[in-house]
């Protein structure tokens, strides 16, 4: 179905459990509605403009939080649309709650930026404004991308190529037989039509099922070891998932014999990969090189780079120094046990991060490494847990649209309808899958068509 | 030495589908206008199939006409064939086709050029642009002499740099062996032009009295025929028609092909344009569909003037005497003569990504281009972008707003918007599937979608805008009466239901609810609807199709609104992507290779992401 109005936790996931749902678009009150009760059976769609409503936020019968709802009709809200603003009080399970709920009552969640890029289509935002959101964007854009793609977990993205792969061809089927009628008949094709739409509907049932269990996507803070051959990466990594410190849990990678290994560490959930590189050479650039160093090191959300303190730095040592400039890392000065020929403060220097002493022997340094990760997760530096949620909802969000998509085949095949509008919802049920895998539709179904059907005079 | 020197105010190169239509909407809007052709006997030409529209082609012609084009009106003068296709699918998709007597249609068009009012028709080759300061100033001809203009309109089809081929044999000449133009690609191509190589084939003509039609099905025509311009009476157009006849060629037709392949120029490498994959040789299906044991083949009549016929669904380009033994093959064809030998064409033609969406070139003001030579295909496709050309030459040098029809408002726009966006490797055909708001884009609303804009420009008079604005508000009145029209349960309606396998009333409906429903239609519900008024059937058909299928109207209709939004961010002509910073590399190259006018042609550019945009959009603001 096609759905215009978004939705978005429009403060930060935290702790505090105050926090904002925001609704934007032409459906916002009529969704809000379905969902908010009040004491005296209000709605919202009939309050005035700009005015503030107390009351309940439901789940069919079930009470998810007590809110306070702030209603904006258009043109005088910051995206120009209809904008609906929740307040829940119920903590994050709360909030996350009122969200699902907005999602399943006919909004979408917004991608990254979708608030302000509303607001600059409906010519509501200033200079200062686009300027200041400019970042946000930016990165949002870019995290987004990497995440909803590269965490999709392998067999689910193979599962959704095939599902778009048959739906494909039953679209260029029918274009193919639109455009040459003459050539290519649809005959009896309703019936083959409605097996292979329930068959399908099953395959996205079965993948939702996954999403709810939050199998869908790897979650946790994609971390990388860097080090020169020696500085002692793997008994690092040896303390960290070893012993009652961390919860260890280690599944085979989607490529090749890459590893990983999930810490919980510092509050924070860390996805440690390549282990096996780590663990089988100890020495991730000499066997992998530089260039695969630096891939590993770009993909990566944090790095945890491990500096031998006993010998004096080396090239190694600059090359690593250069590949984190910009990205979240901290600095491991190891091997604090042994007599020191790197010094804390040059290391700060050089890298402009933090650096902590430890002894990956001794198991020393380790509380202050933790509290270093710590706050930077609740500063928001390491902010994945959101992102991840979001990228989750983003997922189902299009898994459902491509759901009802293909019910909707179903209702048109049911009422007789022409077969032009099968490949409409079809089309539909396409594109949002291939929105999951971050795949633009462009010229697929006049390749499919010219690739399977033999059309033209 | 002396040369002749003259000057118009608009030169249109090429006399085809594209060029007729470009010269006469510069002419019918006040312009001295003149067309050269290199034969003024082959005006209009149809050197292909001989029929005009078929599926998604019949929606371009509508469009073309409501705007006030001529190729409506032309081929319901000069039809002998109609036939309304997909007529059991949804509206979207209904297409008209007509076949045409080629020669009524060729000479009917070089009679309305002659007539109109500031055209000038002349024979001649031109052979170079003029432009000073990226400005064109006029073309020189091949035998020297100088027509200096403020706008020139290239529409030269498939004859630029010509090659015609069947086996070893190849002649440097157009279609139907007409003279080739091989001095302007040089032009062009000095002025910074890129050039593509583009192919096209065409089947064999046979003689008509050696064809056995009883060993074909007989193809007729509509009974009830719909004319394909809005401006034609509906009874003018109901006449006699020809049939057109259905056959198949076999296995061992595909074994006389299979066997001699290695003598086809295209697999042998003689041939190097792109050919398109829509319109395959019957070689090509051969080989690429070797699990079909039978192909259609359309024998299809050229004109009422001859016996000739086309071999719809067999162009090749095999030699002569392949040729021969595989026609005849085919039932009906065994003792067929080959009046014309089937040949596969080369051409040059442009990248039209060097165009904006006004066909006017980025990179010469005052130049124009449609048709083949902008590397569409078909007689339909160069007709629309004659048109629109002819049109924006026109506002041009009238001081006017020039036109740009979006993608939600017509299949023009589509068809425009993907040659100057997409990046084309074969010559482009207009497909239904290409239209994304395709049920807002239907042949039977054309008018009511663009009589204004033809209006506004000046090719549209007064009395057939009249007439839209009149219908459009017929239909909304009837259907605002029969949303609110009551419908009881009375024995009469439940009878009707009943006689016309309806499920029955459990309580009172709106008209509107019944119209709805598969099996019942507006007009079928006339009985249970007293005091339904006298309205003409045009309306009565929107009425209908606008009920029907409300819901997916709507829905396409809020896409539409979202995707005006960005149609209507202009992305200004000196905008240099070396400067946005945030742009990934992909986006910054194709943005300055395509240079495109707003930022939804610009979503539309593959390799440019929506995070792009969102740079772009901000990135604007703060200029």
């Amino acid at each position: 179905m096609y759905k215009d109005t978004i939705a978005a936790i429009s403060t930060a996931v935290s702790a505090s459990g105050i926090g904002i749902i925001r609704l934007s678009g032409s459906q916002a009150l009529e969704i809000a509605d379905r969902i908010y009760r009040s004491k005296v059976n209000k709605k919202l769609q009939n309050v005035p403009t700009h005015t503030i409503h107390y009351g309940y936020i439901y789940d069919n019968d079930e009470v998810v939080d007590e809110v306070l709802v702030m209603v904006m009709r258009e043109p005088r809200t910051f995206t120009g649309e209809d904008t609906v603003e929740i307040d829940c009080h119920g903590g994050i399970y709360a909030m996350k709650k009122v969200l699902d709920t907005v999602l399943r009552n006919g909004a979408r969640i917004a991608e990254p930026g979708e608030f302000t890029k509303r607001a600059f289509l409906n010519g509501r935002l200033d200079l200062s404004q686009a300027e200041a959101v400019m970042d946000i964007i930016q990165s949002k854009n870019r995290y987004a991308l990497r995440n909803s793609i590269q965490q999709l977990k392998g067999s689910v993205k193979i599962r959704i190529e095939e599902i778009r792969k048959i739906i494909l061809h039953e679209i260029a089927y029918i274009e193919s037989a639109l455009d040459d009628p003459e050539h290519i008949s649809l005959d009896g094709y309703g019936e083959h039509l409605r097996e292979t739409v329930e068959e399908q509907q099953k395959g996205i049932q079965r993948l939702l099922s996954t999403v709810s269990n939050g199998k869908i996507i790897q979650e946790g803070i994609r971390t990388v070891i860097l080090g020169k051959p020696n500085a002692g990466k793997s008994s690092l990594l040896n303390v960290l998932v070893g012993e009652d410190r961390a919860i260890v849990t280690e599944i085979a990678g989607t490529t090749r014999d890459v590893l990983e290994e999930y810490i919980h560490f510092g509050g924070a959930a860390l996805k440690i990969v390549d282990t096996a590189g780590i663990r089988d050479t100890s020495d991730i650039v000499e066997s992998i090189g530089v260039d695969k160093a630096k891939e590993q090191a770009e993909r990566a959300d944090f790095i945890l780079y491990v500096v031998d303190g006993s010998v004096p730095l080396d090239e190694n040592d600059y090359h690593i120094i250069d590949m984190i400039q910009d990205r979240q890392a901290v600095v491991l000065l190891n091997k604090m046990d042994l007599p020191a020929k790197v010094q804390a403060k040059q290391l700060e220097g050089l890298t402009g991060k933090t650096v902590i002493s430890v002894s990956a022997r001794n198991e020393s340094g380790f509380d202050k490494l933790e509290s270093c990760i710590s706050s930077m997760f609740f500063q928001g530096k390491l902010d994945l847990p959101e992102d991840i949620y979001i990228t989750n909802l983003r997922h189902q969000g299009l898994l459902e649209d491509a759901l009802e998509s293909l019910r909707q085949v179903e209702v048109s095949l049911d009422a007789g309808m022409p077969e032009d509008f099968y490949s409409i919802d079809l089309m539909n049920a396409y594109e949002a899958l291939g929105s999951i895998l971050g795949e633009a539709v462009d010229e697929d179904v006049i390749h499919e068509i010219f690739e399977n059907f033999c059309v033209g005079k | 030495m002396s040369r002749l020197v003259r000057e118009y105010q608009v030169v249109v190169v090429g006399a085809g589908h594209a060029g007729c239509e470009a010269g006469l909407a510069c002419a019918r809007l006040g312009l001295n206008t003149i067309l050269f052709t290199v034969s003024v006997d082959s005006i209009a030409l149809m050197p292909c199939n001989p029929n005009i529209g078929g599926s998604s082609k019949g929606h371009l012609v509508r469009d073309l006409d409501a705007l006030g084009g001529e190729m409506g009106k032309n081929i319901d003068a000069t039809f002998i064939q109609s036939k309304m296709l997909n007529k059991s699918k949804g509206p979207a998709v209904h297409s008209l086709r007509a076949q045409a007597d080629k020669q009524a249609y060729s000479n009917r068009m070089r009679k309305m050029l002659e007539e109109t009012k500031n055209l000038t028709v002349k024979q001649g080759e031109v052979a170079k642009l003029l432009v000073e300061d990226g400005e064109i100033k006029g073309i020189v001809t091949y035998s020297g002499a100088t027509y200096l203009s403020q706008a020139v309109i290239l529409c030269t089809g498939t004859y630029l740099k010509a090659r015609c081929i069947y086996g070893d044999v190849s002649s440097n000449t157009g279609p139907n062996g007409l003279q080739a133009a091989n001095h302007l690609t040089d032009s062009l191509k000095e002025l910074g032009i890129e050039v593509l190589r583009f192919k096209t084939g065409t089947p064999a003509r046979m003689d008509g009295n050696t064809i056995d039609y009883e060993k074909m099905e007989r193809q007729v025509g509509d009974e009830r025929i719909r004319p394909f311009s809005f401006s034609t009476k509906v009874e003018e157009v109901q006449k006699e028609q020809v049939s057109c006849w259905l056959t198949y060629t076999n296995e061992k037709t595909h074994e006389i092909i299979r066997q001699n392949l290695d003598r086809s120029p295209l697999y042998s490498g003689m041939i190097e344009g792109t050919g398109p994959r829509y319109c395959p040789s019957i070689e090509d299906k051969v080989v690429r569909f070797s699990d079909k044991n039978r192909h259609q083949v359309f024998i299809e009549p050229e004109g009422l003037y001859t016996t000739e016929m086309y071999v719809g669904g067999m162009s090749s380009s095999l030699p002569e005497d392949v040729q021969f033994q595989m026609y005849r093959t085919v039932p009906g064809l065994e003792n067929a003569e080959i009046v014309r030998n089937a040949y596969a064409i080369e051409y040059d033609c442009i990248n039209p990504r060097q165009l904006n969406p006004t066909l006017e070139f980025k990179s010469i003001k005052g130049l124009f281009s449609a048709g083949q030579f902008n590397g569409s295909s078909g007689y339909e496709e160069a007709a629309a972008q004659g048109l629109i050309a002819g049109i924006n030459a026109s506002m041009k040098i009238l001081g006017k707003k020039m036109v740009t029809l979006d993608r939600s408002e017509s299949y023009i726009g589509v068809l425009i918007d993907d040659l100057v966006t997409k990046e084309n490797k074969e010559p482009y055909r207009m497909m239904t599937s290409r239209a994304e708001y395709r049920l807002l884009l239907r042949q039977d609303n054309a008018d009511l979608r663009l009589r204004e804009i033809g209006y506004e420009v000046g090719l549209v008079d007064e009395k057939d805008y009249a007439y839209v604005l009149w219908k459009k508000e017929k239909i909304q009145k009837e259907i605002l009466r029969v949303e609110k029209k009551n419908i009881g349960v009375s024995n009469e309606v439940q009878d009707f239901l009943r006689e016309n396998n309806s499920a029955l009333l459990k309580s009172g409906v709106t008209l509107a609810d019944l119209i709805r429903r598969p099996e019942l239609n507006y007009d079928m519900l006339k009985k249970l609807d007293e005091d339904r008024p006298e309205l003409p059937w045009d309306v009565t058909e929107q009425v209908n199709i606008h009920i029907k299928y409300e819901g997916y109207i709507n829905r396409q209709e809020r896409q539409v609104l979202q995707f005006k939004k960005l149609e209507e961010k202009i992305l200004p002509e000196d905008i240099n992507y070396e400067d946005v910073p945030n742009l990934r590399n992909e986006a910054r190259q194709k943005l300055n290779l395509y240079k495109p006018v707003s930022l939804g042609q610009a979503s539309r550019i593959s390799g440019v992401s929506p995070s792009d945009i969102s740079v772009l959009m901000i990135h604007l603001m703060a200029k």
